[in-house]
């Protein structure tokens, strides 16, 4: 939340193997992280990077959430996490093996690490929680999806509290080369919204929460984040790559519903600001569509320009942004701009961060495929 | 390889992204006119650069802006055969 708001960017140089053949060369690459700092060698082997990730962040959230799972009934605290790629470093590494090397035996744990359930699993394990646990993949909507149900399953009355998030590692070089071949990388920076953007920047982490039925929290003195208002969930069926203006409008306009509000109420938007030519104008139409005029009075931003596109974990760090700008009052700013483009006309908060009271935050997310979720936060009660 | 098959060969691929006869590609002829949409382009690029062993400049956020033009087949034609002859 620092670097976001101070406008950081952790954009920089893609140190991967065999990035001489990339013609990307840049991404959201976590550096200097030893994990032989965080596990231990007999956990390493059953973690990929992706779960890592995840456990590294749920660790975190648990710590500040101050939940013991096991203080009541376990079976009522469940594990939903997003991710798209899954143990892709595992994938990647152990391919080179058997195709590329010629080995014709693999370490035994190649399945338990590279399955896309094993984040959701491995943190599941670590706290206990035997409750409902699952782990959603819609690609870049991953993450919003898995939050989106976690809290639709404490709402529900199922469960009291869930671990939810997402995490993705997909920095490979089997992971940039395919989304090389779809042409809409950029090779010199992520700059959503602006005249003279030029593609995705990919990243690279894990953002994890507690989300707790409020009661709840407050009978155990929680210290309480922001509240989660609403959720809504949408599908273009239209076209497998190309963002529907409809379909993103539709989830954004589900997501005001379900939270009882009014347009005006919305403060913040955290845009899914990919920063490529299609996204960032659609988004900015179905926003334009659904908000009306008060699309004029709002704040959107897209902190990829920062951390880049996680993929399937991009919405649980994009959370992130939401919850500064309602908890702290500010509000992340979209670095990189440079020139305004017609299409993208709202307040992007350019390049410097701002100060401001919001009340509600909404987080935007439309996958590859045509699948949209969109999360509301209000600050906390 | 010689001009006449770059043609051909170029012919060739797009037609088969538009679903059309070979004869049917005119060099005056847009892409979008043929029915080839942007992820057709990507895919029609891709098979360019595989043919030709050769790789072509292309982002699909910003044709216009990228050093290799799209406007028409023929345009796709001339600049295939700039990178071809470059290969040397």
């Amino acid at each position: 939340m620092q670097a976001m708001a101070e406008g950081r960017c952790g954009i920089g140089t893609l140190e991967i193997r065999d990035a001489a053949r990339l013609q990307i060369g840049i991404a959201g690459q976590v550096k200097g992280y030893d994990e032989a700092a965080h596990f231990g060698r007999s956990e390493l082997v059953l973690y990929d990077r992706f779960t890592q990730f995840a456990l590294l962040a749920a660790r975190e959230a648990m710590d500040q959430s101050g939940l013991n799972v096991g203080a009541s009934d376990p079976t009522r605290t469940g594990v939903v996490l997003g991710t798209s790629g899954g143990g892709l470093q595992t994938q990647d590494e152990n391919y080179r093996l058997v195709y590329e090397e010629g080995k014709n035996r693999v370490h035994p744990f190649v399945v338990p690490r590279l399955m896309n359930n094993a984040a959701t699993s491995h943190v599941s394990m670590t706290h206990g929680a035997q409750g409902p646990s699952f782990t959603v993949a819609t690609a870049c909507a991953s993450s919003n999806h898995a939050m989106g149900l976690a809290f639709h399953l404490i709402r529900s009355g199922m469960v009291d509290s869930m671990i939810t998030g997402g995490s993705e590692s997909m920095l490979v070089f089997g992971g940039i080369k395919a989304w090389e071949g779809l042409r809409v990388m950029s090779k010199d920076g992520c700059r959503p919204f602006s005249a003279t953007r030029n593609g995705m920047v990919q990243g690279e982490g894990a953002a994890v929460f507690v989300f707790e039925e409020l009661e709840h929290a407050r009978a155990r003195g929680a210290n309480i984040i922001a509240e989660v208002i609403g959720f809504a969930m949408s599908s273009d069926a239209s076209d497998i790559v190309m963002p529907s203006r409809d379909g993103a409008a539709r989830a954004i306009a589900g997501a005001l519903k379900d939270a009882k509000l009014n347009p005006s109420d919305v403060g913040y938007i955290n845009a899914h600001g990919t920063g490529t030519a299609a996204n960032d104008k659609t988004e900015c139409g179905a926003v334009r569509d659904v908000y009306g005029a008060a699309a004029d009075d709002l704040m959107m931003s897209s902190t990829k320009s920062m951390h880049g596109h996680l993929i399937g974990g991009t919405g649980a760090v994009e959370l992130l942004a939401c919850i500064m700008a309602v908890r702290d009052g500010i509000i992340a700013p979209t670095i990189g701009y440079e020139e305004p483009d017609p299409e993208c006309d709202l307040d992007i908060v350019p390049n410097v961060a701002r100060e401001a009271k919001v009340e509600v935050a909404v987080s935007n997310a439309f996958a590859f495929g045509g699948m949209n979720a969109v999360i509301a936060l209000r600050r906390a009660p | 390889m010689m001009a006449e098959n770059v043609k051909e060969k170029i012919v060739e691929i797009i037609a088969e992204q538009a679903v059309l006869q070979p004869s049917d590609v005119t060099m005056d002829a847009t892409l979008e006119e043929l029915g080839v949409d942007s992820l057709g382009l990507v895919e029609a690029i891709f098979a360019i650069e595989e043919a030709f062993d050769i790789q072509v400049p292309f982002n699909a956020n910003d044709p216009s802006e990228s050093d290799f033009d799209v406007s028409n087949i023929g345009a796709i034609i001339k600049a295939v055969e700039t990178l071809v002859a470059a290969k040397g």
